[in-house]
């Protein structure tokens, strides 16, 4: 684990000797993120997501577990028990205003993460475990901001679980029986609202648990870099503890008043005022619409509109989890060797069309369901199949890349261009054979 | 073999979607959908400037005492207002016995027991009670009101898009059918014109609204510090006082708020300066020599060449 | 052989060369201990809306005071009415009653205090106390009609045998206190505002 030139951990303090070797949780932290990580020198900002999302969780469970104070999980008061922390509960405003706000804060963040991900080639050997976990926290998350919009019991939280567990009811034979299993009912009721506030509290510990693994298994080859090309020396790297805490610092405070921004001037803008009217399971809103991380999702679910041998339901509840879970299989569809982005300029074309073929999908599920926009959803939606499945396995196959730098060190100080060898010749001063990212 | 299921799957998916497209698109043009009268008459709400806001957004706390005059005589008859309770009126300046005497001569009373008898019965309210609704449930609400609901107005300026103009434009919208006309030109249809018991106004998503105009008239409130009381005057006053219902804290928020920027801002500031300090010696440093090294810039161009890849 | 001359960069704290024979000048880290501290404080504020949000909410504190119509309460009666969610008993003592808690020395109470010291100037016959025993918080016997009034005319507990007289002073048993008189004043002559 780690490199060879990593700085052991050694205590000075008595207390500290004497903690490290009946409890080594300092030693721990030490080879983890103080001065005993080393990592690469030529990180850019994008690097910084990661520990953002990590804060954004804290937020969210610190919050979280204050709120679960004065919330009341019972269909005839939960809306007034989140009005009472508005209004009655000192600073329960605030509180609030946080915990839904910083929702999409870390859903933000993690998109940014993934985005980084996917255009640096991080999901590639030897990280494939670090991707995958990703992926695994994704879903998490996507549950847990499910369950817990639907604890305020507004309108839109009533029939967004609604619509969500309907999905249930599209697979063939045993989806009826689930849905109403998973319900405890056969519509969002007292049952529901329970079981999913108690699992809306025990997933974002999961989640914590998951993040640990994840950042275990990127401490084993550690961290990627922008050119993709592996550490080889000292040089390439710097200890995390004090250049990265240092940046990630600085990236903290942006991050935050960015946050503080929409909390305290724009709390509203990221809802939808029908979840400010209690649920009535007797009037459905005009618009039933999820939160705006969803609203891809829900575009590519309903961009199936003809029945072709499968139900058009059933098509879009599998393409819409298909989008998810293709992701699961990147490292295996994407067989370039060269991990960065920017060295592939034919695949960076495709990843650009990809970035606002997602967003163009997101501005699609917001709307209301129809033309245009069912239209555009259906070539968004293609596009995005496409360039998984489609494309991305044969432009990673017949594409040229640009030249790779040397090494880090060399594309720092001197910039890449002037440092680049051609893909396939050995660096120089280095005897081994060739470094692709394999 | 990943990508040779995954090849298939997705062109699964792209030829469903393909064919989706293509279907819906020969009915589209076969068979262009019509706009619903919605889409010709609708109008989005007008703007009622109130000094809430914005980011500097301030309660104007006379306003919204005229506000609660407008709401106490004119919607409170009909529309309940239960996530507020009274002490939070001391907020709008009243004292702690106006307050009282407020919440003892509000005209709906709080249900509760007979001491005596133990029978379903009603008092005065208290400081500490929520206003009490002015039906005991919706269905009473209903059965009173030609089976239209009369909304909880605690909530309104959030539970509709662009609340506060809504509320505003709303009550100051209501037009008559047969003379109006849209910004075309164009006069209401016979089957967008409202049915017995309707009322048109452009402002309301379904163009016709079951509650009829509440601000007939100017001078239908007195107000208590003498402002004249046109029907603009209270539309405004009282969609203000609705701002206030269903935020409360708004003026704290917004102070709050200046604070936390601001130190965020300073604090970033300073964190930015201690990376730049602490990065000072680690980015570029170089004495001349290896990769600037015109022999082996020689040997880099040399093998450029033999592998045909350009620079 | 291609290398890369390049010194090893400085760590925060360490002198550079040239400041390396002036030790104690830490100058360019001072804006390392501003940020940090900076960020301290920020943290710390942030930690209380944590805390605050503990306190009693604005709904529980309206109730903190009640209003009690007593004009129905004969003398030698009382009612036992709910005040901060715990029994309050509000009695109209006789004049007998009140003749016997006068008559008590303070050397054979526990918790010396006369039947003035716990009533109001002009309405000694208004005995307001808590209804929770001193000693481990049962709700004592003698406020209702019927109810067993304990040795010495007033309350008894029934949990471990603490005795109250009339005055609702504890005079036998393990109780170590009166029973406590809250907070309260005569709105009017029938009204009792209580907190």
């Amino acid at each position: 684990m780690s490199f060879a030139w990593a700085k052991p951990y050694e205590p000075t303090s008595p207390f500290m000797k004497w903690m490290d070797q009946r409890l080594p949780v300092p030693r721990l932290v030490y080879g983890a993120i103080g001065g005993g990580y080393p990592v690469p020198r030529n990180l850019n900002y994008f690097w910084n997501f990661g520990v953002l999302a990590g804060l954004a969780l804290m937020i969210q469970i610190i919050t979280g577990i204050v709120l679960a104070m004065h919330y009341y999980s019972f269909t005839g008061g939960a809306f007034d028990s989140v009005e009472r922390i508005m209004r009655d509960v000192p600073a329960g405003w605030v509180l609030r205003y946080v915990h839904q706000n910083g929702a999409s804060f870390f859903f933000a963040i993690v998109y940014i993460h993934i985005f980084r991900g996917l255009y640096y080639g991080s999901y590639k050997a030897p990280r494939e475990m670090v991707w995958l976990l990703g992926l695994v926290i994704y879903l998490l998350m996507m549950a847990t901001a499910f369950m817990g919009y639907v604890l305020p019991w507004g309108q839109m939280s009533y029939w967004g679980a609604q619509v969500i567990t309907g999905f249930f009811s599209a697979i063939p034979v045993v989806g009826e029986p689930l849905r109403v299993f998973i319900l405890g009912g056969y519509a969002p009721d007292q049952a529901a609202l329970t079981r999913f506030f108690s699992l809306h509290y025990l997933l974002p510990f999961v989640i914590a648990g998951v993040t640990i693994l994840k950042i275990w298994a990127l401490h084993i080859p550690g961290s990627s870099n922008p050119t993709g090309v592996d550490v080889k020396n000292e040089k390439d790297t710097l200890p995390f503890h004090p250049f990265y805490t240092a940046k990630d610092g600085f990236g903290i405070g942006v991050a935050l008043i960015i946050f503080a921004l929409v909390v305290y001037f724009f709390p509203y803008s990221l809802g939808h005022p029908d979840n400010y009217i209690e649920a009535n399971p007797l009037v459905t809103p005009a618009h039933i619409v999820p939160e705006w991380y969803f609203w891809p999702f829900y575009a590519i679910l309903r961009a199936f509109t003809v029945d072709f041998i499968l139900p058009a339901k059933l098509w879009g509840v599998l393409a819409m989890f298909g989008s998810i879970l293709l992701l699961f299989f990147l490292t295996w569809l994407d067989r370039s060797p060269i991990r960065s982005t920017s060295y592939r300029p034919v695949y960076k074309i495709f990843f650009w069309i990809l970035v606002v073929d997602i967003m163009i999908l997101g501005l699609c599920g917001v709307m209301p369901a129809e033309q245009p926009w069912i239209a555009l959803s259906q070539i968004c939606a293609s596009y995005y199949f496409a360039h998984f499945l489609i494309i991305l396995p044969l432009v990673s196959k017949f594409e040229k890349p640009r030249p790779l730098p040397n090494s880090i060190s060399e594309s720092v100080l001197h910039g890449e261009k002037d440092e680049s060898r051609p893909y396939g010749l050995a660096p120089s001063g280095s005897t081994t054979a060739p470094q692709p990212a394999e | 073999m990943v990508r040779i299921i995954g090849f298939f799957v997705g062109a699964g998916f792209v030829f469903v979607l393909l064919w989706s497209l293509v279907v819906n698109g020969v009915d589209y043009f076969r068979n262009p959908p019509e706009h619903a009268a919605y889409y010709y008459f609708h109008k989005d709400p007008r703007e009622a400037e109130l000094p809430s806001d914005g980011m500097m957004g301030k309660f104007d706390r006379q306003q919204l005492q005229r506000g609660f005059q407008v709401y106490k005589e004119v919607c409170a008859a009909c529309h309940g207002l239960k996530y507020v309770s009274f002490y939070q009126l001391t907020d709008l300046g009243y004292s702690d016995a106006e307050v009282k005497a407020i919440a003892n001569q509000w005209a709906t009373e709080v249900p509760s027991v007979n001491p005596d008898t133990g029978e379903a019965a009603t008092r005065k309210a208290l400081v500490s009670d929520r206003f009490p609704s002015p039906y005991p449930n919706e269905t009473a609400a209903r059965a009173a009101n030609n089976n239209a609901y009369p909304p909880d107005l605690s909530l309104i300026t959030e539970a509709r898009h662009d609340g506060a103009n809504y509320v505003y434009s709303l009550l100051t919208g209501y037009a008559d059918a047969n003379t109006y006309r849209n910004a075309e030109g164009k006069p209401v249809p016979n089957d967008a014109k409202p049915p017995q018991g309707l009322h048109f106004n452009p402002y309301f998503a379904n163009l016709n609204i079951a509650m009829p105009a509440p601000l007939v008239s100017d001078g239908q409130v007195t107000y208590a510090d003498g402002t004249k009381a046109t029907k603009d005057q209270m539309a405004k006053d009282v969609a203000a006082f609705l701002v206030w219902t269903a935020e409360p804290t708004l003026e704290a928020r917004h102070r709050a708020g200046w604070a936390v920027l601001i130190f965020l801002l300073v604090a970033t500031v300073l964190a930015y300066m201690a990376y730049r300090n602490i990065w000072a010696t680690a980015k570029r440093q170089v004495a001349v020599r290896g990769p600037l090294d015109p022999a082996f810039r020689e040997r880099m161009d040399e093998a450029k060449a033999d592998s045909g890849i350009a620079g | 052989m291609a290398t890369v001359e390049q010194t090893q960069p400085r760590m925060p704290g360490e002198p550079t060369p040239a400041e390396a024979g002036d030790p104690g000048v830490r100058r360019r880290d001072f804006i390392n201990i501003a940020a940090v501290s900076f960020a301290g404080v920020g943290a710390a504020t942030a930690v209380a809306p944590l805390l605050m949000q503990a306190s009693p909410s604005a709904d529980v504190l309206a109730l903190s005071s009640i209003e009690v119509d007593i004009s129905k309460i004969q003398p030698g009666q009382g009612i036992k009415t709910s005040w901060r969610k715990q029994p309050v008993f509000i009695k109209q003592l006789t004049p007998a009653e009140i003749q016997a808690a006068n008559a008590v020395k303070m050397s054979e109470l526990r918790d010396p205090q006369t039947l003035a010291d716990r009533t109001k100037p002009g309405k000694a016959q208004w005995l307001i106390t808590l209804g929770v025993c001193t000693h481990l918080g049962c709700v004592p016997l003698g406020i209702g009609e019927g109810e067993t009034k304990g040795d010495y005319g007033g309350y008894f507990c029934p949990c471990h045998g603490s005795h109250y007289d009339t005055a609702a002073r504890i005079r036998k048993g393990p109780a170590p206190l009166n029973l406590h008189v809250p907070d309260y004043e005569f709105a009017s002559d029938t009204v009792v505002r209580i907190g």
